[in-house]
This record gives structure tokens, sequence and C-alpha cells, in this order.
């Protein structure tokens, strides 16, 4: 093994690109190893770590790139061989660079020319470049994505400072990924619009969370990644309370789902109170976390990913169908279930929704009795001595669904249609002729929302899809599931009266597909344009050593 | 100080720039409008102040083709004891309000372009294009050097001053410049289109000149195969125009640059007449047959006043013809090039409109902070001189100058700005 080392001055290239020259040009046969670095302090610490070191990097400067290579041969030659193939393939990526058919600039100055209404940078610099860059643009009035990692924590502090003290978003450091308005910034994916909002500290997290939602059939209006660090104590979810007050603010986004990894406790008590003042239906899950409630108010609690996105899906359609309903004068909920475990079900799942405890006696199949919500199933002992169960016989609910006309404090009316092999022929028939006598007697000033579910086929001898029709026909909603029913139930009492959140709204990020100043990775600047998203790449470099006193004289002058 | 800041009195310089109107209006011998060559042995040369020793080969060679046709020495041999006995007086072509291309060597017999600035009066003067081959600017300096310069004497700059003065007022540079810059030239490597523009206008009146018919013949015949004839007027109406914008005396706006073969000096509005200076580059491109880049001299000449006002290597995308000449591999590194220049340009020339740059002006405005700020140095299209006097042009190619000049010149504006403060 012999190392032969040579250095390029001041060319100043990305470490992904040298990483993967590294890792290509190690697979030549005349080389056992090639390491490509920039010369900064701790590449040179990884060179002496890895025993590639090579006294000539000694004078190497952060813009000089540094190549080394360990082979087999001892004629010096191979240093100039490899330089040369590296300028190649470096060419070969300037090539590909312009045809990509962005603009590229130098200068911040100029970046903002090409772009004027820019107002996104997105840093995949060095970490310890990208504060200074972040502190330029939002200086200049735009947003930052900082995907950088190795960004100290004080810097962190102070540019999330500046950027609520100019109504800014920071996203990260470490952010590595958001998406707003259907535009990909760093690590996205491609996910169908649709009305959830999704706002999380964890890069994965987001992403696994929307391809869940898109594998549900739904879909997002935007994703705001933070930053792994900023539920932390020390930033105290200083970006999560902007990016909440933006998605709180925005239209689009009718239901907000927030992820993160188990954050400081304080900090999760104030995204916490943040969430559920959102007034939007949220569902939260600070990974790790084990909720003994799971609904709090509008905010409902997850325990892992998928389970968020089905209740961001189920959370967006039951938002579509509330919005749809007529205002309600009665606020209270009533249940008449013909199968006991339906109703049992409803009973549990209303008292986590409203957090009220049950204070029924479950006397005459009452299973749930609070604050004037009630549920009754319609199978107990008492309504089936003597007569046929409710399942057979629909006649018993049908007179209670009427004698609800005398009741107006109740407002919402839950019901089951079981189907099947031994069910009365035509269930929903007689729920819809009930329901329409309930009406008529009832009359417009007291209107009744009734919600009801379908258990069984299409295979079946009433066949479920007529079944549905016909009640759908009726102006009966139609749930999913007894959960989705009772969350839609409870939206239908409740409302969802929004509320401002805290802080400042930093202005008009959501309104528009972002218009961004990409600086370090090109291959953002690739994806970004591919979709149709306007950017300018700034073709940044360190300043080079003893050029700082000449720039920031440049800058004093005005 | 006149403005409150910076950009207030290089908005004030632009304004200037733009407003300048230089028009062609004569051909005479530099003798009888350049003062300082009217006594003596007296010689104006490119770049900022040299000495004959620290001159580089193709002015020497240069220096010794004017003592030749001056008629102050007799041989070669003779021509350079005179230099080197300190007999010859020399001073910058910039300190005379001319500009002359490579070594810039002019004297007093040699013609000179007269441009004159309509709006403010002033006047610039640049010697004629010897054309390609052995010339002068380049340091060739006997046999077919001599006999042409002395048709340039004779026949070419009498005839052209004849039929100038059958204008009204000359020739109107800026509408000129603004047609050729639509058909491909950059006005520093490429000029063909305004060459021929320019015969098309003086055709006519060159044939209404007096005196024999041959020699009209020969004129009408020198300007129709001389691609770079233009070059020179170029960079007479460049100088002009920054003459013009350098009388604001505020800003930070490069009012000239010029290399003398050793040195790159430059000149900015603030800051008068002073030059920052730092050694030249080499050119580096593409070479004749049997020339490489170890034949190249550094870098020479008052050309780079084209790349002061925004033209030539700054509006590289103008000339798709001659990137590939120039060390640009083709249109996407001519559009890089200009798309990098518009980082330390703060304006743009509504007079040089470029359509294959989606119809941008030209540059205009070179910011010393800019250049400070990003790194970013001119890129100056050149001819490259052979090293060794009496060879000449060997290749073209590109250069950029020394980021020191500017650095120096920064510093010494804000020491200038804080005193005054």
């Amino acid at each position: 093994m012999m190392l032969h080392a040579l250095l390029l001055k001041g060319n100043f290239q990305d470490s992904v690109t040298l990483m993967v020259l590294s890792r290509d040009l190690s697979g030549l046969s005349t080389v056992n190893r090639v390491s490509v670095m920039m010369g900064t302090p701790a590449n040179k610490d990884v060179y002496r770590e890895t025993g590639m070191w090579h006294d000539a990097l000694a004078e190497a400067t952060p813009n000089d790139l540094c190549i080394v290579v360990d082979s087999d041969t001892t004629d010096p030659a191979i240093a100039e061989t490899i330089a040369g193939e590296i300028k190649t393939r470096l060419a070969e990526l300037a090539v590909g660079k312009r045809k990509a058919g962005y603009s590229t600039a130098r200068s911040w100055r100029r970046a903002r020319q090409l772009l004027p209404d820019a107002n996104m940078v997105l840093i995949s610099v060095a970490g310890q470049y990208a504060p200074a860059l972040a502190r330029q643009a939002l200086e200049d009035g735009c947003h930052a994505m900082i995907f950088s990692d190795n960004v100290p924590v004080e810097d962190e502090r102070a540019l999330k400072t500046l950027a609520g003290e100019r109504g800014l978003l920071v996203m990260g450091p470490d952010c590595g990924t958001a998406i707003i308005d259907r535009v990909p910034l760093a690590f996205a994916n491609r996910i169908p619009a649709g009305p959830i909002a999704v706002v999380g500290a964890s890069g994965t997290g987001i992403q696994e969370l929307t391809s869940q939602i898109a594998w549900l059939g739904g879909g997002i209006t935007h994703a705001l990644g933070l930053g792994g660090r900023d539920l932390s104590e020390t930033i105290g979810g200083a970006s999560a309370a902007p990016a909440l007050a933006l998605v709180a603010a925005d239209p689009r986004s009718r239901v907000v789902a927030f992820v993160s990894k188990q954050p400081a406790a304080a900090v999760k008590d104030k995204v916490m109170a943040i969430l559920q003042g959102l007034g939007k239906p949220v569902v939260a899950l600070f990974l790790g976390d084990r909720p003994t409630r799971r609904v709090v108010g509008n905010v409902h609690l997850a325990r892992s990913l998928d389970e968020a996105a089905s209740i961001a899906v189920d959370l967006a359609a039951i938002d579509v169908q509330a919005s749809q309903l007529p205002d309600v004068s009665g606020t209270a909920i009533c249940g008449l279930y013909t199968g006991g475990t339906l109703a049992s079900e409803a009973s549990f799942l209303l008292g986590e929704v409203l957090d009220l405890t049950d204070q029924a006696t479950h006397t005459e199949g009452r299973m749930f009795d609070a604050a004037g919500h009630r549920i009754i199933d319609l199978g107990d002992d008492i309504y089936t001595r003597g007569r046929p169960h409710p399942m057979i016989d629909p006649f018993a609910r049908g007179e209670m669904i009427r004698d609800l006309a005398a009741d107006t404090s109740i407002g919402v009316l839950l019901l089951d249609v079981v189907l099947g092999f031994g069910s009365h022929s035509d269930p929903a028939g007689e729920v819809v002729k009930a329901v329409q006598d309930l009406r008529a007697t009832r009359g417009e000033a007291a209107p009744v929302v009734v919600i009801a579910t379908v258990t069984g086929t299409n295979e079946d001898p009433q066949d479920r899809a007529s079944q549905t029709a016909m009640l759908e026909a009726a102006g009966i909603e139609i749930a999913g599931s007894v959960r989705a029913a009772v969350l839609l139930a409870a939206r239908a009492v409740k409302g969802q009266t929004a509320q401002a959140a805290g802080g400042v709204t930093p202005a008009g990020l959501l309104a528009q597909a972002p218009a961004v100043i990409n600086i370090g990775l090109t291959g953002f600047a690739q994806d970004l344009k591919a979709a149709g998203a306007k950017v300018v790449h700034l073709e940044w470099t360190p300043v080079a050593e003893g050029a700082d006193k000449f720039r920031q004289l440049a800058a004093s002058l005005q | 100080m006149t403005y409150a800041t910076l950009n207030d009195a290089n908005q004030a310089v632009i304004a200037e720039l733009r407003k300048a109107r230089p028009r062609l209006v004569d051909v005479k011998p530099a003798g009888s409008c350049i003062p300082f060559l009217a006594e003596g042995m007296s010689l104006l040369h490119a770049g900022p102040p040299i000495a004959w020793e620290d001159m580089t080969g193709p002015m020497k060679g240069a220096v010794l083709g004017a003592c030749l046709f001056e008629g102050w020495a007799g041989t070669a041999k003779e021509a350079e004891t005179l230099a080197s006995g300190g007999k010859i007086r020399f001073a910058p072509c910039h300190d005379n309000s001319a500009v002359g291309p490579m070594g810039g060597i002019t004297s007093a017999h040699m013609p000179v372009l007269v441009v004159k600035n309509a709006e403010h009066g002033n006047v610039a003067y640049c010697n004629l294009n010897e054309g390609i081959g052995k010339v002068m600017r380049f340091g060739a300096f006997e046999g077919e050097v001599q006999t042409r310069l002395a048709w340039m004497r004779d026949v070419l700059g009498p005839v052209m001053s004849e039929a100038l003065s059958h204008l009204e007022d000359g020739l109107d540079l800026t509408a000129m410049m603004a047609q050729a810059v639509t058909m491909g030239d950059e006005f520093h490597q490429r000029n063909i289109a305004a060459s021929a523009l320019l015969l098309r206008a003086l055709a006519a009146e060159i044939v209404g000149c007096g005196g024999d018919d041959a020699k009209r013949r020969e004129v009408l015949a020198f300007l129709g195969r001389t691609d770079q004839f233009f070059l020179n007027i170029a960079m007479a109406y460049c100088k002009c125009v920054m003459d013009a914008g350098a009388k604001v005396g505020e800003g930070s706006i490069v009012t000239a640059m010029t290399r003398n073969g050793k040195d790159f000096g430059i000149r900015v509005s603030g800051l008068g007449d002073r030059w920052f200076t730092a050694p030249v580059n080499t050119p580096v491109g593409l070479f004749f047959t049997g020339y490489s880049q170890d034949d190249a001299n550094p870098d020479i000449g008052d050309s780079a006043i084209t790349e002061t006002l925004g033209i030539g290597g700054a509006a590289m995308i103008a000339a798709p013809g001659v990137t590939r000449f120039l060390g640009a591999g083709g249109f996407n590194d001519a559009l890089e090039i200009s798309e990098e220049m518009r980082e330390i340009y703060i304006e743009t020339n509504s007079s040089f409109q470029i359509p294959t740059w989606d119809f941008q002006g030209a540059c205009l405005g070179l910011d010393i902070r800019r250049v400070v700020e990003t790194g970013i140095t001119p890129v100056i299209n050149t001819g490259i001189a052979h090293r060794k006097p009496g060879i000449g042009q060997v290749g073209a190619g590109t250069v950029r100058p020394p980021l020191a000049c500017f650095e120096q010149a920064l510093e010494a504006l804000a020491a200038a700005r804080s005193r005054s403060a």
C-alpha cells in the first residue's frame, strides 16, 4: 500500500458529490481506495483517523479539493491520473447541471434578481456555513429550510429568534422533509392533494406519515418540517408554534397531523396547548408516548405512524361530511342500537371523544348516559321480552325514533343497520320510514342529524349497497365505522370554531407554491424544477482565507 | 460629497454612461491632437505606467517599430539604444484621452480615430487597426509592418478623414454598435459585423474622395478584409463613455481596466486618476498551429476598456461565433459567462440589447464592491501575443484581472469616504 496525494486549489465541491466520486473512483482497478474531500480541519482529521493522511494535505484549505489515492503502485503519477478523472467527472456534472434548465447565481443578490418573488431558501451546505446563509435569507424576508445538520444549537436558537421577529419560518436545521403546495423541498414524496396539513419534527416520520395517508386514499395540503431539535428544552418549539399558526390560518388545511419523537415534557405541554387551540381536528403522535387518554378535545393521540395516518384520513373524511350537515339546535346525541356490541363501542368512544364519564345505571339497555347524551342497546332483555329481537323486528326502534320528536334536546341520532341472514329483510327501509316521520313532526325548526353505520356485505340478502343508497337518499349520513359515526356526531353538536393560535403568523408562505433559492445540493434544485416550482440555484463556495476582511469591507461600503 | 450613498453615486455614474453619445468624427495624426506626442521623442503605451526595462516583448517590439516609423532610428539596434538610454518619453494612453490595443504604442505621425461625445463634449483617441499577421501592436516591427504603417499614415488616415468630413457630424457609433451586437459582435474578439457596417456607411464617401482611384480602392479593400478594424473604434468609443462617467468623481464603478504586460491597472469613479495595480495573469486560449501556451505573453493592452463598459467578455453571449475560439466550450458556456458577469455589473445597457440573451441589455457598471464580495473578476476576451518581440499574435483566449486590484481600490475608497465623512 502506498499513499499519493494531490490538491486542486480553489476548487470547492459539495460533500455529497465528493462522496459519490470517492466511491466510484475506489472501484477502479488501479487503486485500492480513493478519498476525495475538501480540506477542512474536520476532514483532515478524518484522513488521519482513516489512515489516509498524507503530508501534502497539511497546506490544504477548506477551498482546496484534496485527493488521496491508496494504490499498490509507487508511481506518484497515479494521483495525476485520478485528478484528471475527477476533473472529467466534475465537468460532466456541470454539463448535466446546465441541461437542468434552472438559473444559477453566485451571490444572494443575483439570486434575488433572477427570482424576485423568492420566499424560501433551501440550504444544504455543510453545517458550519448554514447559519450565515440562513441569516442572510431571513434578513431579506425569506423563509428558510435548513437541510444541513451539525449546526450549533446556539445558532439554531438565534435564527429562530430572528425568524420570529420577522414573522418568518425556519424549518430545521436537520430538517429533511417539507412539501409546500405540492412542491417538494429536499427529501419528499409525491403525495396527492388533500385537506391534511402535516407538521413534524421528524423527517422520515413525515415521509412515512404522508405516504400512509396517500395509501389510505387521503391527501395533504402541506408538510412542514421543524428540525429534529425543535422540540428540545433549548429550542422550545420555536418553529412548531409558527408552523402550527400557519396551518391554522390556512383555509385549505382542514385537519392537522403532528408528528415528533418524544419531546421535552414542558415543550410537549406547550405544543399540546397550541394543538388544542387550533380550532381544527388534530391527530398528534409523540413517538414513544403511551397516551392513556386518546382524545383530548380536538386532539387525537396516536401511537404509531400508520395509526396517525388512518386517524388523519378519517378526520378529513368526517370534516367533509360535517361541513355539509345542517346546524342543529339540540346539542344532545342519542344512539339507538339494535346491536349490543355496537352500542357498547359507541358508548365507550362517545365518552372518550366528549371527555365525559358515563353516569348510566345500565338498566333498560342504557349503555351510556352523560350530559344529556345517551346510548341505548335495544337488544337488552327489557326490549326483547315477549318480542322478537330488534334486528328481526324493527318496530320498537321505529317507535322510539318517532318519540324523539318531542325531545328537541336531541340534535343527533346514531343508528345501526345490521344486515345478513336472520335479520329483517329491509332494515334500512324501516329506519327511513321512522326518520321521515320524526323529521315531519319536528319540522324545519328542529332539525335532526341522523348517522347510521351499516353492518353487512354486498352479498347479503339485503345487499349493503342498496340499503346504504336508500339511507343516503333519505338524508341519513353513512359512517364507515362506529368510531367515525361518533366523531361525526360530536362534530355535529359541537361544531369546530376556529381560534387564532398565539404568536406571529408567518405571512403568505402557504398561500401558493414557494419560489425557492437553493443553496447546496444541486439535486434539490433539479427536483424543484421537475416539480414545476420556481427555483434558482445559488452556487455557493466558502470565502477564501483572507478574503473575508475585504468582503466585509465591501458589504460595509454603502 | 455630492451623493449621500455609494449607490446614489453609482447611479449618477450609470446615468452619465447612458447619456454619452460618442461619434466618430475624424482621423488625424496623433501628434496634431495629443499634446504629449507633439514634443520630442514621445510614445504612448498601453496599461498603467511602465518603464522600458519592465516592458514585455510585444511592447518593446512596438517601441522599436515606432522609432523606425518616426525616423528616430535607422535600425532596430539604434532604436533599442535610444529606448534603453532613456531618450524616449513614455506615458500611458489612458492619461492622454487615448487607448491602444496590445502594446498600445502610438507616436505623433500615426493616424488616430477621433471619437467625440456629442453629449458631454469629451474626445477619445485610438490608433487604427493594422489587421492580422505581423503587426506592430503585437510587437512585430520590421518590413511589412513599416510599409503598412506608412500606408496608413499616407493613405488610409487622410482618406478616412476626408470621407468622414463629408458627413454632417460623423458617425453615430452607438447606433452602429447596437446594430452590430444583434449581428453577433461583442466588440473585443469579434467586430466583423461592425467593421462591415462601417464600410457600408463610408463606402460612398470614400469613393467620393479626391486623389487617385488606386488609393481609394486600397482603402476599400483594406476596410473590407480587416475583420477587427472596428475594435479600435469600439475601444475609443468605450474610453469616451467611461471618461464621461469618471467625471462624476464618486462611486465604486470601474472606469478603466488595462494591462501593460507586467501589471493590470484599474481606475475607479470615486478615486480619480489613481491606478490600482497588481501583476497581470497570462491569457489562456487557443493557439495558432506551431504555438502553445508556453509562447503566450502575459496579459497586455488597453482593449479591456471594452469590458470596462460591459461588452467584450461580459457580452460573450452576444458572439456565439467566437466562443469556442475563446476557450469557452460552446453556447452554454458563453451564457454561463455572461450570467456570471451579471453578478458584478450593477445595471444593463439598453443601447446594446443582445438577442441571444433574450434581449437583455449588455452589462453596465462594473462595481468593485461586487467583485470583492463575490470573488468574481471580469472575463476579458483577448488576443495573445508571442512573448518575444517581432513575432506577433499567436492565439486568442480569455484572461481575468487579479483580484488584488479591486481589493486595493476598495480599501482606498473606504479610506477616502471615511476622510470625507
